[in-house]
């Protein structure tokens, strides 16, 4: 086994193309794991962490862009007013030390259904910054993340950042499991309001091969707060019009049954989670914060 | 390879490292620091905690290399010289130690927490040590060695 360690962007893409099987490590929350367990031995490690240019963020064009080695510690810390549904995702990965440690670019390096990074980029609709020695590709999060453990990154790419706007309204994150801490979602829901353009993101995450966006229930709930003029009056979205949202995004759902949760449990469950996290959008949008 | 990194303000210089191995077996088996534990490594019990500069992390989810150049406090450098910390003393007051597996991770967690949060609440306290893991107490001795920590801090 070889161990490198780029000291800067540059270096980390002439490695990576020099070395197409070399592993990247960044917070290592995902990759150490593999490796104490012996379930993993490449043949060389590149260490990431010494690349600046993966711990910045700052704004583009109107939206943010965020180093692939931001942790979630910072996000919460930095981020909350200007990405609060990530900054709640965030809050509910692991613990303080995985927190500390862990980033999105691992997050989306290792696109798990239940990454939990994952549902607040795609109601946004993120953007992730790739790039090689032969140039840089932006790719919208739903193309990138391809099925359960695989992303769009060819062998001699390196995830660099991700972009999206800063929240224009409302967002919500929650997620179901055994306890409050340390769990791989059951299930788990990230929303977006957007006043100004009327409209909505829902994503359902840990339900299906990918995290994917409900369109139908986007749609749905789109008509009846612009036929309702809730927009505009700010009243309180019906209960049979939130019943029927959240028959829609579990409709949506292609859940598996497995350890954490049956089938059916979890299409349920996300029912539940889709009228909640509307309602308390909402409420926030309708008290004008 | 060779890994030059400061632990509890001393420095080392480490041959014959593995590529792929962890902070935690480096301190454990290479210097003899055998108060952080090794129980998961897996990042699931917190009794690996330690300080890389000044972060608390899992050191079994470090990845050796990773520590290069850097300073690593673990529980025995908490005290920074003789006898205890008051975190320390608080543990051993309230009974928060039983089988003391667990106890070196939360000493370093306890630390942390209360260097950021001097006055925590219960949530806070909850949220703070969820990443580690007793089999013995039930916690709510811990909950009181942090409280007695705290107050007086
Ligand atoms: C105890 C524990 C609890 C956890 N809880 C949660 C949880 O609640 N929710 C959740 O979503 N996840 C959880 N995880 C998983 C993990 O923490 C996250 O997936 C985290 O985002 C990984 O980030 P990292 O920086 O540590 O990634 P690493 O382990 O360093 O890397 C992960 C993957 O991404 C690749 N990679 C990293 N950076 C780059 C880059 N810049 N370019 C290309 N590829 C890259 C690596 O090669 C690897 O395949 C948990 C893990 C542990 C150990
Ligand atoms: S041994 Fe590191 S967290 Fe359990
Ligand atoms: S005292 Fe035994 S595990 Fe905590």
């Amino acid at each position: 086994m070889e161990f490198m360690q780029p000291l800067d962007w540059e270096e980390a893409l002439e490695i990576k193309a020099a070395h197409p099987e070399a592993r990247p490590i960044f917070g290592g929350t995902d990759v150490m794991v593999e490796l104490n367990f012996g379930r993993e031995r490449p043949e060389v490690l590149m260490d990431l962490t010494r690349v600046p240019e993966l711990r910045e963020w700052g704004e583009e064009d109107g939206r943010l862009r965020v180093g692939a080695g931001v942790t979630y510690t910072r996000i919460i810390e930095e981020l909350k007013e200007r990405l609060p549904g990530l900054a709640m995702a965030s809050r509910t990965v692991g613990s303080p030390q995985i927190r500390n440690r862990g980033t999105v670019g691992g997050n989306l390096g290792t696109a798990s259904p239940a990454g939990d990074a994952l549902p607040p980029l795609y109601v946004s609709g993120a953007e992730v910054e790739v790039a090689s020695v032969r140039g840089v590709r932006r790719i919208p999060v739903e193309e990138f993340v391809r099925g359960p453990k695989r992303n769009a990154l060819r062998e001699d790419e390196l995830i660099l950042s991700f972009l999206l706007p800063g929240a224009r309204g409302p967002q919500q994150y929650a997620k179901i499991g055994p306890r409050n801490a340390m769990v791989i979602a059951v299930c788990s829901l990230g929303l977006a309001l957007d006043p100004e353009r009327r409209e909505l993101g829902v994503c359902i995450g840990s339900a299906g091969p990918t995290p994917f966006r409900a369109r139908e229930a986007e749609g749905f709930i789109r008509g009846v707060l612009e036929e309702g003029g809730l927009w505009e009056s700010r009243s309180e979205i019906g209960e049979s019009a939130l019943a029927r949202f959240g028959e829609l995004v579990a409709g949506a759902a292609r859940p598996i049954s497995d350890v954490r949760g049956t089938a059916e449990y979890r299409r349920h469950a996300v029912a539940v989670l889709a009228r909640r996290v509307l309602r308390w959008a909402w409420e926030e949008y309708r008290e004008g914060r | 390879m060779r890994l030059s990194c400061e632990v509890n303000g001393e420095r080392y210089q480490i041959d014959g490292v593995w590529e792929g191995e962890s902070l935690l077996y480096v301190l454990r088996e290479r210097l003899g620091l055998y108060g952080s534990k090794n129980a998961c490594e897996q990042g699931e019990c917190g009794s690996c905690s330690v300080y890389l500069d000044g972060v608390l992390v899992c050191s079994c989810l470090v990845l050796a290399g990773q520590a290069e150049g850097r300073r690593i406090v673990t529980v025995e450098g908490i005290s920074g010289g003789e006898g205890l910390h008051p975190v320390q003393e608080a543990f051993v007051e309230a009974g928060a130690v039983q089988c003391g597996f667990c106890t070196p991770g939360l000493i370093v967690a306890t630390h942390d927490l209360l260097f950021r949060n001097p006055h925590p609440t219960d949530a806070e306290i909850r949220e703070a040590l969820a990443g580690n893991l007793c089999r013995c107490t039930g916690y709510e001795k811990i909950l009181d060695a942090v409280r007695l920590a705290a107050e007086r801090a």
